[in-house]
């Protein structure tokens, strides 16, 4: 098997038997960004923590680069894999610094090797280290979080990208300028990416294939152009929100 | 003679006692963090542990203090006369604000940094040391402020099973009918017990402005 992500008729329910996601089953080919589409409650964010095992499916199986997650340490799995939540979920107490450096110290990295890394990472999300490095997360505006948020989720240099409705709460602007950023990332790094949004306009801009969730279910899976022309009604409503 | 007159013929006396006093709530702090800190983490972990043991600290906290020093004198190995039956009256007393700030200081750190978290790959003591305590440490040790005034205030009653302490002016005062010698325990009381709080209130600002 030589896909990155696959899952293999994955079902969740919670305590009470409701069933959060109904018999999902798809492949993720390396560095290939799905984007999953769906209205709140559809089932996208759980599909997310089935991947680096913040939850586990209840039946069925979920696999990472071939192994099932559950016979993956769920923190070594969880390192490989970076995170990046809506509002960044950014340590309060953490500077900029620490926050992105969360990962390699964990992995205890040296010094030297994580300042620079951190540095690098900045760059790369358009932050100029000597003005943001030693900031507190309450002193950087939403979209700034947000590009340090993914600063982190990339400074181990995971090979696989979760991201959950990342710039879901910030203003139109700031989120159509991180979105286009986002993209250019995209394109330089070689990151297998799945991507979840209810955001339409986003799902075209940054998925090579989209998929779209309700009820818990995969209606289905294709590549952009081909969702564009999908006959399901689900589908249609998302397209027409766009035009 | 006014009460400061009481107090200075009596210096060396309400020296000692002093710091008796200070000992008790001392010893009964340490050991109420030495319990409660670890009771109320583990709370957050299992969460179905939290009602009753909430529910046994709060019940305590109702007892009358006087009451509980009495019914501890009777009990073997932990009661009788003296400074242990004041110790673990004063521990009994101490933990309710300790448990219960460290468990809803820890509950209210934001699930999504929690979640953030676990996400990245930390362990669940990684996650405990580095962030849930680093934020809860305002609201925890608010509880600790809290616990340690009123231990201040509780341990004057210690004097009654023999424990000593500024209590000891305050019961000879009553039985002497003389409120200049209940001043001369009760001031330096109230004294312990201000400073107590403006010096932890101190400590709490620094550490909340996290």
């Amino acid at each position: 098997m030589n896909s990155t992500i696959a899952f293999r008729n994955v079902r969740y329910a919670v305590g009470g038997g409701r069933m959060l996601i109904h018999d999902v089953s798809f492949e993720l080919q390396r560095d290939e960004t799905v984007v999953i589409l769906g209205r709140s409650g559809s089932g996208k964010t759980t599909t997310l923590k089935l991947i680096n095992r913040l939850l586990d499916p209840t039946s069925g199986e979920v696999f990472v680069e071939g192994k099932s997650t559950g016979e993956w340490d769920p923190i070594r799995l969880r390192r490989h894999i970076g995170y990046v939540i809506q509002d960044a979920g950014l340590f309060p107490h953490f500077t900029v610094e620490r926050n992105i450096a969360l990962v390699p110290s964990l992995e205890s990295w040296p010094e030297e090797r994580i300042r620079s890394r951190v540095h690098e990472m900045l760059e790369l999300v358009g932050l100029p280290p000597g003005v943001f490095a030693k900031r507190f997360p309450r002193q950087l505006s939403g979209g700034e979080r947000q590009r340090v948020g993914v600063a982190r989720a990339l400074a181990a240099d995971p090979p696989i990208l979760l991201l959950d409705e990342p710039f879901g709460a910030l203003d139109p602007i700031t989120r159509s300028e991180i979105q286009k950023e986002f993209r250019d990332l995209q394109k330089r790094l070689k990151k297998t990416i799945v991507f979840v949004t209810h955001d339409v306009r986003e799902a075209f801009l940054l998925g090579t294939r989209i998929g779209l969730m309700k009820n818990g279910q995969l209606l289905a899976l294709l590549p952009a152009d081909d969702f564009r022309k999908l006959d399901h009604p689900e589908a249609r409503a998302f397209v027409e929100s766009y035009s | 003679m006014n009460v400061f007159d009481v107090m200075w013929t009596n210096r060396s006396q309400v020296l000692q006692l002093t710091i008796e006093h200070i000992f008790l709530v001392a010893v009964s702090m340490a050991i109420a963090l030495a319990i409660g800190l670890p009771l109320g983490i583990l709370m957050t972990r299992m969460p179905r542990i939290s009602r009753p043991v909430l529910g046994f600290a709060n019940v305590v906290q109702t007892i009358p203090s006087l009451a509980l020093f009495g019914f501890l004198i009777p009990i073997p190995f932990i009661g009788g006369i003296g400074a242990r039956t004041a110790i673990v009256a004063l521990v009994l007393y101490s933990l309710l604000p300790i448990i219960r700030n460290t468990f809803t200081g820890i509950s209210g750190v934001d699930p999504a940094i929690r979640e953030a978290g676990r996400g990245m790959g930390m362990t669940d003591s990684q996650l405990l040391w580095q962030v849930e305590l680093p934020l809860a440490m305002g609201v925890i040790f608010a509880g600790i402020r809290t616990a340690t005034v009123v231990a201040v205030g509780v341990a004057t009653i210690a004097a009654a099973v023999g424990a000593g302490g500024l209590g000891m002016f305050i019961f000879r005062g009553v039985s002497m009918v003389d409120g200049r010698m209940i001043l001369a325990g009760a001031i330096p009381s109230a004294v312990l017990a201000l400073a107590a709080d403006l010096g932890l209130g101190a400590v709490e600002k620094r550490l909340g402005r996290i």
